[in-house]
């Protein structure tokens, strides 16, 4: 009986191309992905900048000269009520990026734990909060956004109960698909392997399955971004928003109401209007590039 | 010395649907007895759907049997708790079939081998465990530098397999179920595997359970012999007089149809009957 | 029925009489460029095949085998690349269609039966809409009747009962299904079938079942077939010759005695010591070694690293093909003498 020798070859190790290499080539492979970081990296400069060198009081009306047009010292130009609208857009677009991240964390976080409770434990656990997911998904969201949100008190409505009214009817979405991908993961043999090592079931859910989920919940949470910052645009612009605040959606409302292409101030709505479709747009990419790289099957060869 | 294995009339039916009249039996009234100071090799073979997989699945803890029991080391597998349950874990281990399915692909390959040996405390130190690792690798014929710190989608076939193995070597289990091991992997492997897998038996008195449907590799490697067909033990014995002398139909057709790599003894001496009417696995 | 008497039949029937080959591949080379560098998955494979003879192509994992077949069918996607040679089918070069023509060629010159074709069936159509898939695509003009009889004749000639034709695939057990591939393969009547791991996934009996199906239908249309796999013992009890592939190249070619009574290249005789057979209970002769990756060959001859054998010359020059007095063909300077 032979022994078993290892005896491979001297070989030099297969040089493996820089890491920077390889990330600068699946970008070119996913430029959605790509375009829609570059813009996002943009506008979040823009905000960052801005609110280091603009006076944000100047957001709020009645603090500079009215309607005037773009010029040196307002580069957006100012409104009606005296707002400074490049104050206006970079307060605007932090407090849409506070509602997004707050509202998109939150239904995401909902979504995971849900999920994973649903699919790891099963029985009736699973049953009720797929049952439950599944009764509250037809409901009409805008609908109930605008209900909820206009029968709140004038007084009441701030960022953050925008925020809550974004999330009290997002977060099924991302517990099902989360769900859905843990009970494919869970029947995956490495998890059975694990099991046979010793590992708890607390353990196997944070260390071995919730690592390999991490694409499809940064796509969940991009997903909910993206919806949270269109509601409260659209919330906004019916005026259903906290009134006082440069909502970018406040400011379309309010330039509306005023009249602004009849009477020559057009400059007031576009720029929010610009912003909006930049920030949506990104969102929209970076998901759909997100997509391409949780879902192999969707991932482009070269 | 008490019994290291004994299954008790285990029966598995899988229900379909709640309303059931579409019962499945996987396994009926199966039995079998291993002594804990006998250590043996024994080869369950059969065809897909034959229940063989199901065995394993029971034997492992990861389904319940629908009557009978399972004793290992005289206490009931599906109540034990604790410091008992951690034991049977500890010495029940498995190599399963698919070499790319066992690794979670977020983690490097030492994955595999790092955490038995950090749940069950198998080493004293990180110096330690680094070493025991390194023995397990070379002693499947692995260079550790090579395959160490890589991912598993940069390791060969032949390799991961490989490293399965290593992990049961590092945990020197009492029981080793390995299911298919080397199906799936190159035949000038085979020979490396099986080898590693009878080592393990001889040197540290590990009971194996050889799963498989592949004759040729249940003869070299066994001592004893079940044939399941469909759920039922046709026939068992010790695998010279079973193979040479087959009893039952089933296994004489299935002797027959082995592929011996033998110019002088061709297949095809009993005619397979049409199996059309069979249901789908 | 007047598939018998169509010329393509005659025409191999004669070449068959004549003894020249249906099957000629020359000098093929295939490259893959990928991120980590070039790979020579194919190196100058060259080799023939006589209608109604069957060739085992073995090989392990990444030598070359699927490859191969691949790159006759014409089938190789980026970042691979076919860089040369010929393959020629019953006079055609494959290599010198265009599109079309290749189009044309695949099935009904060249049949190819991928790995895991039973898995690649289409579940949510019947077999037989599939089958009838087949055979518009290349004979657009056939009437109903015509392709009716053409599906019924290859149930029959892989013994699968004409109810198949109404059955959906997952109704059918593993074997049944890979019969079925096998069929459609045959659809129109090709001189050459490659088999690519036809019965890997199935049991013994159903392989034996499947294997005695090929024998039956190369009989019936005079195909040469060429069966890849890695199951030597499948190998001695069904093929004429086999071929043995390393790490991209073509080591030996004998017929199937000679491989597995006096194997010729240092690894084809350590893959066959290494097989259990029923005498050697109890003995593993593995390969010690790895094989190399494609991204690294070694110099010269690719298996010098784990070659009693090797020497100096082997380890700076590429060995050639040798054709040795009985006709085998041997890549190894062991034999530079005898050709």
């Amino acid at each position: 009986m032979t022994t078993i020798v290892a005896t491979s070859a001297p070989e030099a190790a297969v040089q493996q191309p820089g890491k920077l290499t390889l990330l600068l080539r699946y970008f070119n492979r996913n430029r959605g992905l790509a375009v829609g970081l570059i813009i996002l990296i943009a506008l979040v400069l823009f905000t960052v900048i801005g609110l280091m060198t603009v006076n944000p009081k100047h957001a709020y009306p009645l603090s500079v000269a009215t309607k005037q047009p773009p010029s040196l010292k307002y580069p957006f130009g100012t409104d009606f009520f005296g707002r400074n609208l490049t104050a206006a857009m970079v307060v605007g677009m932090w407090q849409t990026a506070v509602i997004g991240v707050i509202a998109g964390g939150l239904g995401t976080l909902i979504g995971v734990v849900l999920g994973f409770t649903s699919a790891y434990f099963g029985g009736w656990v699973d049953s009720t909060i797929r049952t439950v997911c599944q009764i509250l998904t037809p409901i009409p969201v805008l609908l109930i956004q605008v209900v909820v949100a206009g029968s709140l008190d004038k007084r009441d409505v701030t960022i953050i109960t925008m925020a809550l009214i974004v999330v009290m009817l997002a977060w099924m979405g991302p517990t099902l698909v989360i769900r859905a991908q843990v009970l494919t993961m869970k029947e995956r043999q490495f998890v059975a392997v694990a099991k046979l090592s010793g590992v708890g079931d607390m353990s196997i859910i944070f260390k071995e399955i919730l690592p390999n989920l991490l694409p499809f919940i940064a796509a969940a949470f991009v997903g909910q971004v993206f919806s949270a910052v269109f509601a409260s645009f659209y919330l906004a612009v019916l005026g259903l928003g906290p009134l006082r605040e440069p909502l970018l959606g406040n400011i379309i409302w309010a330039a509306q109401l005023q009249g602004a292409f009849f009477n020559g101030w057009w400059w007031w709505p576009i720029a929010p209007s610009v912003a909006m479709i930049l920030i949506l747009g990104s969102l929209a990419l970076i998901n759909m590039g997100l997509d391409e790289l949780a879902n192999p099957r969707v991932r482009r060869t070269e | 010395m008490g019994n290291l294995l004994e299954i008790r009339n285990v029966t598995k039916v899988y229900q379909r649907g709640l309303l059931s009249s579409h019962a499945k039996i996987a396994l009926k009234e199966f039995s079998l007895t291993l002594k804990e100071d006998e250590p043996s090799i024994m080869t369950v073979a059969g065809e897909s759907g034959s229940g063989k997989t199901t065995l394993a699945m029971l034997l492992l803890g990861f389904i319940t049997p629908t009557t009978g029991e399972i004793l290992y080391r005289g206490q009931n597998i599906t109540s034990l708790r604790g410091p008992d349950r951690l034991a049977y874990r500890r010495e029940v281990q498995a190599v399963f079939q698919d070499p790319f399915a066992v690794f979670n692909p977020f983690y490097t390959v030492d994955h595999l081998l790092t955490v038995p040996i950090k749940q069950f405390k198998l080493a004293k130190s990180g110096r330690d465990a680094r070493n025991k690792m390194d023995e397990a690798l070379t002693a499947v014929g692995l260079r550790p530098e090579d395959v160490l710190g890589r991912f598993p989608h940069q390791l060969s076939g032949g390799q991961r397999q490989r490293i399965n193995v290593a992990r049961a070597l590092l945990l020197k289990p009492r029981l080793l179920i390995a299911d298919e091991p080397v199906s799936m992997v190159d035949a000038s492997l085979r020979a490396n595997i099986l080898e590693s897998l009878k080592n393990l038996h001889r040197d540290h008195g590990v009971t194996i359970i050889y799963i498989t449907h592949d004759l040729t590799t249940a003869y070299h490697v066994a001592d004893t012999i079940t044939v399941l067909y469909r759920g039922d033990v046709v026939e068992k014995g010790d695998v010279e007089s079973v193979i040479r002398n087959p009893q039952h139909s089933y296994t004489q057709l299935l002797v027959d149809s082995i592929p011996w790599p033998n110019l002088d003894q061709k297949w095809g001496q009993h005619s397979i009957r049409s199996r059309e009417t069979e249901p789908t696995a | 029925m007047n598939l018998a008497t169509t010329e393509a039949a005659a025409g191999r029937r004669q070449s068959a009489a004549t003894g020249s080959p249906v099957l000629r591949v020359e000098d093929l080379v295939v490259t893959y460029y990928t991120d980590l560098g070039r790979a020579r998955a194919l190196d100058n494979v060259s080799f023939t095949l006589e209608a109604g003879t069957k060739m085992g192509m073995v090989g392990e994992s990444g030598s070359g085998k699927s490859t191969l077949a691949l790159a006759m069918m014409r089938m190789i996607k980026p970042p691979g690349r076919i860089e040369g040679g010929h393959v020629w089918v019953g006079g055609t070069d494959l290599q010198s269609l265009d599109e079309e023509g290749m189009r044309k060629a695949r099935l009904s010159k060249i049949a190819y039966i991928p790995q895991g074709a039973m898995n690649s069936l289409n579940p949510v159509m019947k077999i037989g809409a599939q089958m009838v898939d087949a055979i518009k695509s290349h004979l657009p003009g056939e009437s109903r009747k015509a392709i009716d009889e053409r599906c019924m004749w290859a149930l029959k000639s892989v013994d699968l009962d004409p109810s198949v034709f109404q059955m959906f695939p997952h109704e059918l057990s593993g074997g049944m299904k890979q019969r079925v591939c096998i069929a459609i393969g045959i659809l129109l009547r090709p001189e050459v079938i490659i088999a690519d791991e036809p019965t890997s996934a199935l049991d013994v009996v159903t392989q034996r079942q499947v294997m005695e199906t090929i024998d039956k239908v190369q009989d019936d249309i005079n195909a040469a077939v060429i069966l890849i796999g890695h199951d030597m013992g499948l190998m001695a009890q069904t093929m004429d010759r086999v071929a043995v592939m390393y790490a991209g190249r073509l080591v030996e070619v004998a017929t199937v005695r000679e491989m597995f009574t006096n194997p010729k290249h240092p690894y084809s005789q350590a893959l066959i010591s290494s097989l259990p057979t029923l005498d050697n209970k109890g003995e593993f002769k593995g390969i010690p070694g790895l094989a190399p990756s494609l991204l690294r060959l070694p110099s010269g001859c690719a298996f010098h690293p784990r070659c009693p054998h090797a020497s100096d010359r082997s380890r700076k020059e590429k060995p050639k093909v040798n054709m040795l007095p009985g006709g085998q063909l041997v890549a190894c300077h062991l034999y530079d003498q005898e050709s």
